[in-house]
This record gives C-alpha cells, structure tokens and sequence, in this order.
C-alpha cells in the first residue's frame, strides 16, 4: 500500500516501507559519466583499499563517456583515460553512445521496479519508465560500486495530475515549464512527483522522459509514472527480464495538483531560474545568438521530428547560430535515416557527435560574454553554456527550431 | 575566530565550482575556482575555519561532489542555510563537510560578522552580535555519518553500509 515509490521499495526490500524511513537497499544498477567517475573511483578505492578492490557487479555498474566526447581538452582526454584504466581493471564496458540518461533505457538496464542511483542529478529520468532512479554524489556512487547499496530516506510525494489535450505548438516541455512554475525551484526538495493524469496517458515515453528528467529542477528526489501499455511496448525489444507492473495502491500524498494542460501555450523560462516562466509572446523580442537542439530533456527523435518539420527547405537566420546534437547513436542512426540530419545541415546547423554537447559550456558552441542561447535543455543557470555573463532561454524543440528562423525568440505556431 | 561569508537563496552548484573547473580532483584547483563568479576575492581571503551562511535551496543543480569539496578545500568548517537543495547535502555529509540548518541564525546574521559553531551541539553564536541559535537536530543515521567523519569512515566502522 502507498505511493509508487513506497511501492518500489516494499517491493525490493520485501516488505512494507513507509514514508520518512531511512533504508539501505541493494540497488539494481550504478552509473557515472566522464565528468563524475574520478571522484566515484577515489571513494571506491578509499573503501576497497582492504579487500582487492572489485566493483559489486561489473555487468551492473555502468560508466559512460558523453559529457566531454570526444574529449575536447588535454585535461579531458587524461580524465577519460584514467577512467579507461579503471574500467579496464574491473571489466566494466564504458559506453561511447550518447548521454548515460538516453543510453541506460535504450539498452534497456531500466525496467519498471528497478532502484538505480546515478553520479548525476539528472538520473531521475529513469521514473518515466517506472523505475526510482535518483542523482547522488561521486561518493555515494563509489560506496554503490563497492557494496552494490545505497541509504535513502523514503521520500514523501507530490502528486502532479495533468489533465487535458495539448492544443497545436505546445509540447510536453511546456508542460514541465509549467509544474516547474507551479512548484518552485525547491518545491519538491527532499520529495518524489508522480505524474498521473489523462495527459500522462496519453503522451510517449520520450515525453515522459522529458517530464521526469526536469524533477531535479524543483529539487524533487525523482519523477516517476506508473508502468503501463506504453512502457511494456516501448520496452519489447530492450530487455527480456520479467519486471512488475507497479502501481501507486491507496497513496498517501504529500499534496495533489491538477493542471489542465489544454489551456496552456508556449512558454519559455527565462535566465536564470528554471521557474521563471513566461508565455513565448512577452520575450519575442529577444535576440539570440545561438540555439541549441538536443540534451537528455528533449534530444530524442520525436523531438529532431518535430524541430526538422519546422526547419524542412528553410534556412536559419543569419543572425544567429544553430547546433543539433541527438541524444545517442540510436536516434543519430534514425535521424539519418529520415534524413532529419540532412535537413538540419541543409538548413545551416551544426549537427554534432551523440552526447552531452555544450549543456554545460566546454565544447561544441560555447557562449561569448553577454551572448545569449534560447535551448531544449533544463537548467538556464547564468554561465553554464561559457562566459559567465552569457545567458540562456529554454523552451520546446518547437520554439527553438521557430527562434533558429528569425534569430529572435520566436512562437512556433508561425510556422505550423 | 571565525568569519561569516554570507550568500542568498538558490546558489546552485555552477556558481559554487563552474563546469568549466570540475575537470579535475585536485582540491587545489577546486578551491581556486570555488565561488570565482560570484565572489571572486573568496578564494583568496577564505581562511581556514571560515562558515559560509547561505538561504534556501543551497547546492542546487548538479550532483557535483566538487562543489561541497571546494568548499572543504577552501577550509569551510561548516555551513548554515536556511535550507539545503538534498544532493548537495548529502554530498556534504557523506564527505564529512558539516552542514547545519538554521533559519533564524540566518535571518539575524550578516556578512563579516564572527561567528562560533560547536558543531556536536549544533549550537551557533553570531559573536559580533551576541545571539545564540540552536539548528535542526540531525537524522539519527545521518547523524552517525557525521559522527563517524563521513560515509566512508562509516562503513570502515561498521565493516558495510547497514
Ligand atoms: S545533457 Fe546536459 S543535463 Fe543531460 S546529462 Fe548531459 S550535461 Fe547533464
């Protein structure tokens, strides 16, 4: 009986947890990236020093190179090669396919149930198919690698019901910039959402992911919606292991908020908060010098879709910049097939290696001082895309694409 | 005595160890660049024993340990928030950096005044002003985290993570 996440946890501890709890649990899976894994391996060492120093399950431990690759400094390339060494060492396969959050579903080590801890915040995105999947810091995820645990409070849990269709040029990242509106920058601190409603329904599990992915922005623990026909059908094919239809039974939640999501239109979050939220039309003013498609809230393929349908025979405005940088190998792959790849590079863009790209301002199109990006991502933190002054915008694939067109943030109903 | 170095609400972990910086473990490198944006004579003038006091949400963002670690490095002995984004705080905890919370110390305390903390107590004394606060009580297993100097002096303790 409870919440999803209550769910989860009785569930792997074989029996009944309750919220404020504090638990070790055996966790399904451990994942670092490039930029979180030395830290991680100075923790493990520290603790294996006694005992030969093996990681609890190499085919459970994951590391993945996306956040510098390639890499783009000497400094990176010595990192990732240290890295290399260690995961050499503990037969681990790094994995050089896109960002950790895209990649560890594609291959399917998420399944509904599972208790994954991550070394980044944005692992939280993994609750879109039913699993608890949370950020931690490099010590707790070498402590993971070690012991194969990790120690949670069982959160308690807000509720985010969203009812109603999307009328034409709004997309679930306007949706998700409007929770983030509604709930504050640390509304959900220390707590999980459960998304449920019509709207959750409805909408793929690429959406779901973006919607989860963006829990962290409100300080939430995780994201999650239940599994259902969408999730089993998105997952044939990724895993043949049995997992659990879970599914919240008598919740006790923290709080329920609806939002009807028909009423909503494009919106943008404006520098530097994520919650500072704006329908599209009060900054249509504002000129940018680079726009930027792709990361682990919206780099997915229906996302490329829908920005390449706006972009399809038409060339960007010569006053801004556009990078493109699909999520993995396996949208890549699939963006080249439906030739989306062309029309991004016929329309003038950058398209760029599967990964991280310049989410975080080290490589592949970094912001001069006092410049401005409108971007898909989920922070819009001051300086995170390069100089410390330059400033960034979020919005929808839609938008960005719109905005690449006229070089001003711009609605992309204009060009449906 | 100790120096207060006082920040707002929402300092996330870009402007306490920007991106750009967090490619590497050195701790001296970490703290060269820790609050460089913000407060750029910080590195510089931090001296060991310092506390930083901070809103709500501090630490938010990114799971980077190199943020509560650059703050270790600088020889932050402890910081007080009113409240503390959970990564970030757990991050501190786990690697033994103490982290209190305490609105009103918060609220009554302004940058540059001198402080004192007894950190087992949680008892903080804003010396310039002569005002004594007590901060939120600790988790129980937090708690023995701290004790033991962070997670992993914890499990050596108790031979695994229980
Ligand atoms: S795409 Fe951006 S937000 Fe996502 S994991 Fe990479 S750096 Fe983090």
């Amino acid at each position: 009986m409870g919440t999803l996440v209550e769910e989860i946890f009785s569930y792997k501890l074989g029996r009944a947890v309750e919220q404020g709890e504090t638990v070790v649990v055996n966790v399904d899976r451990v994942m670092s990236h490039d930029t979180t894994t030395p830290l991680a391996i100075q923790a493990f060492r520290k603790l294996t020093r006694q005992d030969g120093g093996r990681v609890f399950d190499a085919k459970r431990s994951h590391i993945v190179f996306d956040h510098i690759i390639p890499a783009a400094t000497i400094a990176a390339a010595t990192l990732h090669r240290d890295i290399r060494t260690f995961a050499q060492e503990q037969d681990i396969t790094i994995l050089q396919e896109g960002i950790c959050h895209q990649v560890m579903p594609e291959r399917g080590y998420v399944i509904p149930g599972d208790i994954i801890v991550g070394a980044d915040s944005h692992t939280c995105t993994y609750g879109a198919l039913g699993a608890f999947g949370t950020g931690m810091g490099s010590t707790d995820i070498g402590v993971a690698y070690a012991t194969g645990r990790a120690w949670f409070r069982i959160p308690q849990t807000i509720n985010v019901r969203l009812e109603g269709r999307l009328a034409p040029g709004v997309y679930t990242k306007d949706v998700t910039f409007e929770v983030v509106r509604h709930l504050g920058v640390d509304g959900a601190n220390y707590r999980a959402i459960e998304y449920t409603g019509g709207l959750v329904e409805q909408i793929s599990v690429s959406e779901r992911f973006t919607l989860c992915n963006m829990a962290i922005e409100m300080g939430g623990k995780a994201g999650l919606v239940a599994p259902d026909a969408t999730t089993r059908e998105w997952l044939r094919g990724r895993t043949d292991r049995e997992y659990p239809m879970l599914a919240p039974r008598n919740p006790g939640y923290e709080r329920v908020v609806v939002i009807d999501a028909s009423q909503l239109q494009p919106l943008i979050a404006c520098p530097p908060d994520v919650n500072n939220v704006v329908p599209v039309e009060e900054v249509e003013h504002v000129k940018i010098d680079q726009v930027f498609l792709g990361t682990c809230t919206n780099g997915r393929l229906d996302d490329l879709e829908i920005a390449a349908n706006i972009l399809r025979g038409r060339t960007i405005s010569p006053q801004t910049r556009m990078v493109v940088i699909p999520a993995s190998r396996e949208v890549y792959l699939e963006a080249m097939r439906l030739g989306y790849l062309e029309i991004f590079a016929r329309a003038g863009a950058s398209v760029g290696t599967p990964g991280c790209g310049p989410c975080i301002g080290r490589h592949f199109g970094v912001l001069a001082p006092g410049e401005r990006a409108l971007t898909t991502m989920n922070r819009n933190f001051t300086g995170r895309m390069g100089d410390p002054t330059s400033e960034i915008y979020l919005g929808s694939p839609a938008t960005v694409a719109a905005t690449a067109l006229t070089g001003h943030i711009t609605d992309p109903r204009y060009f449906l | 005595m100790a120096r207060i170095w006082m920040l707002g609400d929402n300092v996330n972990t870009d402007v306490i160890i920007p991106g750009r910086y967090n490619v590497t473990t050195d701790r001296a490198q970490l703290a060269r660049y820790c609050l460089c944006e913000v407060l750029p004579e910080f590195s510089q003038q931090v001296q060991v024993g310092d506390v930083v006091m901070t809103g709500h949400n501090f630490g938010c963002g990114s799971s980077r340990e190199h943020a509560p670690a650059a703050l270790q490095a600088c020889g932050v002995q402890v910081i007080i928030a009113r409240s503390f984004a959970r990564i970030f705080y757990r991050n501190a905890v786990n690697i033994g950096l103490p982290v209190l919370i305490c609105e009103e110390a918060v609220v009554a305390s302004a940058d540059g005044q001198e402080i004192e903390v007894d950190l087992a107590s949680g008892v903080i004394r804003n010396t310039t002003t002569g005002q004594t606060f007590q901060s939120q009580a600790l988790d129980p297993f937090v708690a023995r985290i701290v004790a033991a100097g962070g997670i992993i002096e914890y499990i050596r303790q108790e031979g695994t993570l229980r």
